[in-house]
């Protein structure tokens, strides 16, 4: 087998793993960037609407800064995010978006004067200052509470892709496309690496890094109907959750997108209603406001979604052949505003529904979207249980999220924790633990595993059906682990994930085509794909109240008492049918934003105990403070700089503040 | 009130297709390349991306082909579609004949059957290009970024749409009789850098790069690239303006 050295191998190409590879080059470290596709297809590409980070450079953006950005992401997250990850994002996003403006990504900027907006359905009129006259601007999102969404178009991820891949080839950085890692080369406490498939000959190869990072997005394809890209497949995460000593943290939170087209699953990004589109039921009424008076279409995605979800279920559906929907009407945006801000979304009307968006309506309804859960991480990106191993973006759990993520803050933690992790890579690397002692004797029992596992399947004559499997996951997925969960629904969603399991031990293929085998490749990936759908469903079983995205009709209320605290999913014996979950707790006496109300969506939950003591603390801080900047205040309640590389922790400069 | 626009209504029973697939894997060098027919019906709203992975999830498993986002804005999916270069995923069968014809694009390297390795050759073009902003002066990231005109940033957008889908190059008259032409893809990048002013690059950097017949000179103006790109990007506009600086340029 053949052996590649390197001092980093970032598995995946997408914006998280270019970041990451960036950062550790310029450490000196040799990196090599592993990828599915060619970097600048990775689903990053798709994210339209943009991208958060408190610049306040326009008029509805004034008076942002990083503690509001911290504030909206916890309310967000339901209190079931990490604050001092959400406090080292809020800090860094600024600084992300002016290093992406300097690699040439052409976010659109303010225009001086005044502009017609649609805000609430009417047309407003927004006066923006000559000083802040082509500085970058922003456009409104869901759950925000300031208008922070940094955009090109609605073609962020694809500009920032492209700027991001090529600074990677500006900084020589090899890729090696169409490459599956396939296991990791670990000895129980130390990664050393990957083995690796070549997809387009079949061969397996060996990737011996000092340290390895996994940034291989979602697993939305364990969902029938998902927004996410065809090789959003999850394979990373399966493969840490094989070492049985990693675990997968809140699996059960996943996010649906409000307004995917109906039925081909096509995002039409969240800027549509950012941008002033409304959302609209079969008599054409306008039903957001009767739900959520305060933030209507702009509430966060997973109230979004319950309510249009609760809405066609109550009869207001508009039906057609393939089953019932909503419409999103943003023809009152204007054609003009359609052909410059919202292009893709045209396109996408145009050439998938054959419909023109400024003139006719979109149909919509809620589809799997962002995986909030992921590969379990701490604030420096290193992956719990083995030494060497690091994650970030969507394939991690860093834990920006919580139980939802705020739409414009996933693209912007790809290229953050990048940042972050990187470093921290680069920094493993030069410690003496970053020193590489792998045997050779264990890189080879590694690769005969692997090669074993794909030869089984060739080998197996076994009476099932890849593809029928994968569809059977699918459907069970999107009907029972869906937008609104209920015991029985999910305990059968658990059973029937069960026998899939022990059925895709049986899969005999039909095909013994040398080279890519694309049967081959399908019958290895369903059964690690029904492994993550199972620490889904189960981690949703036995949560036993709703937070954010995970809501349970028979457990409707958000239980801080005794559910302030993240899965971990574990699979320590390849036999088991179902992971091991533990739990790990979240330290309410060290929160800078206690729990409380979201602002939107129920207000019922049940307190944690240490709630109502650590709000008294915080008061009695924030008022013997109240004379201090608010960095200093901030200082006090959460500290977080120290967290960041060096080069990070400075104050961002925005308009209108004093340096 | 409420008006879709339809198209005439689909006949009560579906449309059967035939589907010519060229097939070749390299792993088998002694199986000639040959066309497969496979059979499908017809379904409301379907795209070869549906048409691919039903016959390769019912009749034949070992089909290859690519697929990412299947929404038109990756670029993976390009091939001839009835002979003309076209992304698979937003190609809906209905506005086909019945009988279509597919094959991968050329040019590139084949993989197998319809998948192609574009990635490889992009990656080549964006080194030899130096497609990335070349910057003398550092910037502060803590600092309040350099203004920029909002029109100057809405026209460098246009130009950075490019998916890097081949469908330029598979439709090039020069492309198929010189392999090293930088083709339509490598052009348009060097006008978006070239109006993008945090490249501090000068046209006489540019003319190094695509003042020969593998670059602005070498184009014929057929425009095929024009009249396939499925981003519409104005191609023909900017290579006939980056022909016209850089011919004054090699005057000089």
């Amino acid at each position: 087998m053949q052996i590649i050295h390197s001092d980093v191998l970032i598995i995946g190409g997408g914006l998280a793993g270019l970041r990451a590879g960036l950062a550790a080059r310029k450490r000196g470290q040799e990196v090599i960037i592993l990828s599915l596709v060619p970097p600048k297809r990775s689903h990053s590409a798709a994210a339209q609407g943009g991208m958060q980070a408190s610049l306040a450079n326009s008029t509805r953006g004034s008076g942002d800064n990083e503690d509001v950005h911290f504030e909206d992401t916890v309310r967000g997250s339901d209190w079931g995010n990490d604050q001092i990850v959400a406090r080292m994002f809020a800090h860094t996003a600024p600084k992300a978006v002016r290093e992406l403006a300097a690699w040439g990504v052409p976010w659109n900027r303010v225009q001086a004067g005044d502009h017609t907006a649609i805000i609430d359905g009417q047309p407003v009129t927004i006066s923006e200052s000559t000083t802040a006259h082509g500085l970058i601007t922003a456009r409104d999102f869901g759950g925000t509470k300031k208008w922070r969404t940094c955009y090109v178009s609605d073609g962020t991820g694809h500009a920032m892709l492209y700027a991001v891949s090529d600074q990677s080839i500006a900084a020589g950085i090899p890729v090696h496309e169409r490459m599956e890692a396939v296991s990791l080369i670990h000895d129980g406490s130390r990664c050393h690496g990957a083995i690796v498939r070549n997809l387009m000959t079949g061969e397996l190869l060996a990737y011996v890094a000092r340290a390895t990072c996994i940034a291989t997005g979602g697993f939305g394809r364990i969902y029938q109907s998902t927004t996410n890209a065809v090789i959003n497949e999850g394979i990373g995460a399966a493969i840490a959750l094989e070492t049985g000593i990693v675990p997968l943290a809140n699996m059960e939170a996943v996010q649906f997108h409000p307004t995917a087209i109906f039925p081909a699953g096509i995002l039409v990004t969240e800027g549509c209603r950012g941008d002033g589109g409304l959302l609209r039921d079969v008599d054409g009424h306008r039903f957001m406001p009767d739900y959520e008076p305060e933030k209507k279409e702009l509430a966060s995605r997973d109230v979004v979604s319950r309510r249009m979800e609760a809405h066609i279920q109550s009869g207001k559906g508009v039906r057609n052949r393939f089953g019932e929907h909503l419409w999103l009407d943003i023809t009152l945006l204007g054609e003009q505003h359609i052909n410059g801000k919202l292009r893709e979304v045209k396109e996408i009307c145009q050439h998938f529904l054959g419909i023109d968006p400024s003139r006719q309506w979109i149909p919509v309804r809620p589809a799997q979207h962002y995986s909030m859960g992921g590969i379990r991480t701490t604030p420096d990106g290193a992956v719990y249980g083995l030494q060497g191993l690091f994650s970030c973006g969507e394939a991690a759990c860093w834990d920006l999220h919580g139980f939802n993520r705020l739409g414009g803050n996933s693209v912007a933690e790809t290229v953050v924790s990048g940042m972050i992790v990187g470093e921290a890579i680069a920094d493993f690397c030069a410690s003496p633990a970053g020193e590489l002692t792998v045997s050779t004797a264990l890189i080879r029992d590694c690769g005969r595993q692997a090669a074993e596992e794909f030869s089984a399947i060739a080998r197996c004559s076994g009476p099932e059906n890849a593809s029928q499997l994968l569809r059977d996951m699918q459907q069970t997925m999107s009907q029972q682990v869906g937008i609104v969960r209920h015991g029985d629904a999910l305990q059968s969603a658990v059973d029937t994930l069960k026998s899939l399991i022990l059925r895709s031990r049986q899969i005999g293929l039909r095909c013994s085509r040398p080279g890519a085998n694309p049967e081959l490749l399908l019958a290895w990936r369903v059964r690690k794909m029904l492994k993550l759908a199972l620490c889904v469903a189960d981690g949703a079983l036995q949560r036993t109240e709703s937070r954010g995205a995970h809501f349970r009709s028979d457990h409707p209320q958000r239980n801080d008492a005794d559910w302030l605290k993240r899965t971990l999913a574990y699979w320590p014996d390849a036999e088991q049918t179902r992971p091991t979950l533990r739990y790990e707790a979240l330290d309410v006496l060290r929160m800078e934003l206690p729990p409380g109300w979201r602002g939107y969506g129920a207000r019922d939950a049940i307190d944690h105990p240490d709630t109502s003591r650590r709000q008294a603390e915080v008061d009695a801080l924030r008022q013997q403070l109240a004379s201090a900047d608010r960095n200093t205040r901030q200082a006090a309640l959460l500290a977080f700089r120290h967290h960041l590389p060096a080069h990070l922790r400075g104050d961002n400069a925005r308009l209108g503040e004093a340096p | 009130m409420i008006s879709i626009f339809r198209r005439p209504a689909s006949s009560p029973t579906p449309r059967r297709l035939t589907l010519d697939i060229l097939r070749y894997n390299p792993a088998e060098p002694e199986r000639a390349p040959t066309l497969q027919a496979f059979t499908i019906d017809e379904a409301e709203g379907m795209t070869l991306f549906i048409a691919l992975n039903e016959i390769r999830a019912h009749q034949d498993p070992s089909l290859q082909f690519d697929f990412v986002c299947r929404a038109g804005i990756c670029g993976s999916c390009a091939m001839l579609v009835d002979g003309r270069p076209a992304l698979a995923c937003r190609t809906l069968t209905r506005d086909l004949n019945s009988h279509i014809t597919l094959a991968p694009l050329p040019f590139f390297e084949l993989i197998g059957d319809l998948s192609v390795n574009t990635g490889q050759w992009m990656r080549g073009t964006a080194e030899r290009l130096q497609t990335w902003i070349h910057a003398v002066d550092r910037v502060s990231i803590d600092e309040i970024e350099a203004p920029m005109a909002p029109e100057l940033a809405e026209a460098i957008y246009e130009l950075d749409r490019c998916i890097e889908c081949g469908c330029c190059i598979a439709a090039c008259g020069t492309a198929q009789m010189r392999p090293d032409f930088v083709g339509a893809v490598g052009l348009n990048k060097i006008a978006r850098f070239r109006l993008d002013p945090r490249d501090q690059r000068s046209d006489e950097d540019f003319y190094e790069l695509i003042g020969d017949d593998s670059g602005v000179f070498g184009c014929m103006s057929l425009l095929g690239c024009h009249d396939v790109c499925p981003k519409q990007l104005s191609l023909q506009t900017q290579i006939a303006f980056l022909r016209r600086k850089m011919a004054r340029l090699g005057f000089d």
